[in-house]
């Protein structure tokens, strides 16, 4: 089966198997690695990426949702350089391992382009679906309240 | 992508490195440093890379790369370790890159004395601590080589030659010359000499240790460049996806290959001894061919009806059988003796249950056999990358040197990737098809084929005298896991004169691991809860009972006084909180916290609001990066402890996912985390399994005084709970 869509602002097509999922097209026929697998069951967000600029758990996505419309990764979520979340995440240090971390940000960016200016528990409660097994969370609330307070 | 490859180059191998090093005659020296190189004559040519050490490459561009050759898992001593070479041969930080060393365990090895030449292994916490001496002597040498490169050039003695960030000044001469500079002639003298601890940097002249440098991996980490064994991909590629034995041990059969081979894009199907494997032109079509397989499993393994939950009973009777005597992990006095003659005893069991690692990034690994099945190639994140290296070799039955290993950051580790399972699964299928293959784990996989921190059942057993002082203390660790079970048992930190402290391990065949702290996380909780039970009942103050037993252990009393005055401790405790404390040693490092709990009475849901901690590692190469492993451990700390179990019926995992197996959300982390590095001159210590075993003992010891009641029973899941509140 062809698709066609907007890839971080480029269209592509992409041929696949009529039940393939968003994040194995992406990944392994599409080479945006960015994205991650870890649960495959919309249990950690691992694979958020953005479908007309709403978070999506990729791997739960069949490729056939994506037809037609825009689809953002990490590697197309800056504008310029960086992003002012990318940028807050080195100012706070905040990887470990830094596998979730694509996931996280992508999260991250969704709400502050609802939201620009969240509360903590808005913040907590918008993000809570991404896990992080190095246990980085502190930090990520600080680096999207440091790129909130830079807009 | 490209800035990624730049940052972060794959290894190159042993040819490329003898090439890259060639011009340089090491000598072998005693002891710190013997690297397998010997070349003819200089072949350093103006334009190219020079090697000036095995650790070191200059370019003339003024970049200096500095090996790495410890794994990178997020504990960040990539870093750390190109900070100690860098401040000893003094780099100016802005012109370090750091790339992986060659997978070459005789140069970038570590002994367990932390000299060079041991294993490639990234475990326990050593990695800063182990390497520490070694590459500031690398690095020192690494300077020698400047410093004797400029002074021929000069036709200057090298004694009146000094170093300044990135560059040699000769002060007398009135000149100086950058690193970068004498990259364009550099070579290496034929000696690299040894040079005196007394010759290297005074710790207060560090520039770089112990300041706040970014980590070198962090913005590759950001922008989705990072690249983890499950990002790479070499041409011809195809996918492998494994169907493994429910029980550990059990054998399979496969009934359907006909149908399988069918499929759409599947390739081959292989036989392992614990499972069949798919391999198929993309990862769907694998695991769709792995979904459709039907297998029968052989019967009579070991591990078969084993039941983790009914196995308790059986940890008791053998804790309880005072005529047997377990692995001695610790005799002084008389234990036995002191307690039938005590003022008072306490015999009480504390249990916790089998946990897994949940690294974020399933197992997988790429493995490329040639056509000729004489040499491959491989992309592992591997925490022991020439175990990897090795196992591949011995599953081809070739040679070491015939294999390439290309280290990949890790999405976790945790002591679940030292092991090389997933390398030799992948090289076995590699091998069938004699194409790469990358072969992933699925989260279900990881979870059902896990290899867990082990099942512990401790009975703790003490005496005291008429003042309430602890007189003998009895530490029985029974569980399944041999090795697994001691670590973290002794409490030489605590004065009491009569102790006993063994293990009785029974095997069932399942498999188990070292996870993040090993037995410490298990043993420091029933150690930590079990003081706080007596403390309550002699109605002596948790802090207090610890400041007595810790009166000889200034270092210790030091650490534990910090964490309470960091808490406030003594203040009143809020409206409807408590808090609970607790100690520990972990890999050198000394640590305690505080922290302070709530609970919701219907729920059974205990919530930690916040937690202060401090730390004596020694030396701490990267304070800020001490900071993010300290508040790592405790987040991971209380998820182990509140959420996670993992258990076994009929011989098989009941877990398969996170629905099951919950780990900690945000939602959950504490509001906020305060981390005390005590400052020290002391050698450095391990950091990244400091704070986890501080968590169990800690809550328990928290809710003890907010309820009264004991938690005995890791995790505390809200069932539990409900349950300790009822009862
Ligand atoms: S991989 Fe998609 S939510 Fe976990
Ligand atoms: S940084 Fe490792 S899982 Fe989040």
């Amino acid at each position: 089966m062809k698709t066609s869509f907007t890839l971080n602002g480029k269209e592509v097509q992409v041929e696949t198997a009529a039940d393939a999922t968003l994040l194995w097209t992406l990944r392994d026929a599409l080479k945006m690695t960015g994205t991650k697998y870890s649960c495959g069951a919309s249990l950690c967000g691992a694979c958020t990426v953005h479908l007309d600029g709403m978070p999506v758990r990729a791997c739960m996505t069949p490729i056939s949702m994506a037809a037609g419309r825009a689809v953002t990764t990490i590697e197309g979520l800056a504008e310029e350089e960086l992003h002012p979340l990318q940028q807050a995440w080195i100012d706070e240090q905040v990887p470990q391992c830094g596998y979730c971390q694509p996931g996280q940000i992508m999260q991250a960016a969704a709400l502050l382009r609802n939201n620009p200016q969240p509360k903590r528990e808005e913040i907590v409660s918008y993000m809570n679906g991404v896990l992080c097994r190095c246990g980085t969370y502190l930090r990520i609330i600080k680096a999207i309240e440091r790129a909130s307070q830079s807009r | 992508m490209e800035g990624q490859q730049e940052r972060y180059k794959p290894t190159i191998s042993r040819r490329q490195f003898l090439t890259a090093a060639g011009g340089i005659t090491f000598v072998v020296a005693a002891g710190a440093f013997a690297p397998k190189i010997f070349a003819e004559e200089s072949r350093n040519v103006p334009g190219e890379d020079k090697q000036i050490t095995a650790w070191v490459r200059l370019q003339e561009d003024g970049r200096i790369v500095i090996y790495n050759p410890a794994a990178e898992m997020g504990q960040g001593s990539m870093t750390a370790l190109a900070v100690i070479i860098a401040e000893e041969m003094d780099a100016d930080w802005a012109n370090v890159h750091i790339e992986f060393s060659p997978i070459e365990p005789s140069t970038y090895g570590l002994q367990w004395g932390g000299k060079l030449g041991g294993p490639m292994i990234t475990v326990g916490s050593r990695t800063v601590r182990g390497y520490y001496h070694a590459l500031r002597h690398a690095g020192a040498q690494a300077r020698y080589v400047l410093l004797h490169n400029a002074a021929e050039k000069w036709g200057a003695p090298i004694t009146e030659l000094t170093t300044g960030p990135g560059k040699v000044v000769h002060k007398a001469g009135g000149r100086q010359m950058s690193f970068g500079e004498i990259a364009a002639f550099a070579k290496a003298p034929a000696e690299l000499p040894e040079i005196p601890e007394a010759q290297w940097k005074k710790p207060e002249d560090f520039r770089l240790i112990g300041s706040v440098i970014p980590r070198f991996d962090i913005p590759a980490k950001v922008d989705g460049s990072a690249l983890f064994s499950m990002d790479i991909e070499v041409p011809g590629m195809v996918y492998g996806a494994i169907s493994r034995s429910p029980v550990n041990g059990s054998q399979p059969e496969l009934l359907n290959e006909e149908d399988i081979r069918e499929m759409e894009g599947v390739i081959d199907i292989v036989r392992l001894d614990h499972g069949i494997g798919a391999i198929a032109e993309t990862f769907e079509q694998a695991l769709k061919a792995k979904e459709k397989l039907q297998v029968s499993w052989s019967k009579g393994a070991q591990a078969e009806g084993y039941d983790s939950v009914k196995a308790y009973a059986l940890y008791s009777k053998t804790a309880h059988d005072d005529a047997a005597e377990g692995e001695i992990v610790e005799r002084t006095g008389d234990t036995r003796q002191a307690l039938k003659s005590a003022h008072k005893t306490y015999d009480i069991e504390y249990k916790t249950d089998f946990a897994y690692h949940a690294q974020m990034e399933p197992l997988n690994a790429v493995v490329s056999v040639a056509a000729d099945g004489k040499s491959a190639e491989a992309w592992v994140g591997s925490q022991a990358p020439d175990t990897a290296r090795r196992a591949i070799a011995e599953v081809l039955n070739i040679d070491f040197d015939a294999v390439k290993l290309h280290p990949c950051y890790l999405g976790g580790g945790f002591g679940r990737r030292s092991m090389a399972d997933y390398v030799e699964e992948a090289t076995i299928l590699s091998n069938q098809v004699r194409r790469p293959v990358k072969l992933i784990w699925t989260r279900e996989d990881d979870v059902q084929y896990g290899a867990f921190r082990p099942i512990f059942l401790q009975r703790m057993q003490a005496a005291t005298d008429e003042k309430g002082n602890i007189t003998a203390w009895g530490h029985c660790i029974a569980g399944t896991g041999g090795g697994l079970l001691d670590s973290g048992a002794r409490i030489n930190y605590y004065t009491i004169p009569n102790q006993l402290i063994e293990v009785r391990s029974v095997d069932h065949g399942v498999r188990t691991k070292h996870w993040r702290s090993v037995a410490h996380a298990p043993n420091k909780y029933a150690i930590e809860a079990f003081l706080d039970e007596v403390a309550l009942d002699q109605g002596i103050g948790p802090y207090e009972l610890r400041r007595r037993l810790m009166k000889d252990h200034p270092r210790e009393l030091k650490v534990l006084d910090e964490a309470a005055r960091l808490a406030n401790w003594g203040s009143p405790e809020k409206e409807g909180r408590a808090r609970g404390m607790a100690f520990c040693e972990r890999s050198g490092s000394l640590a305690a916290a505080v922290v302070e709990i709530s609970l919701g009475r219907d729920s059974g849901q205990i919530r930690v609001h916040h937690v202060w901690a401090a730390l004596d590692a020694g030396v701490v190469v990267q304070p800020d990066n001490a900071i993010a492993q300290m508040e790592g451990g405790i987040v991971m700390g209380i998820s182990n402890v509140l959420y996670e179990s993992i258990t076994f019926r009929n011989g098989k995992v009941r877990q398969s996912n996170f629905h099951d197996y919950p780990i900690l959300r945000m939602a959950d982390a504490p509001e906020s985390i305060e981390i005390r590095l005590i400052p020290s001159q002391e050698a450095p210590q391990g950091i990244g399994e400091a704070s986890i075993p501080l968590m169990g003992g800690a809550i328990a010891n928290a809710f003890l005084k907010l309820t009264g009641k004991p938690l005995r029973h890791m995790p505390f899941t809200a069932e539990k709970v409900l349950e300790v509140l009822k009862g």
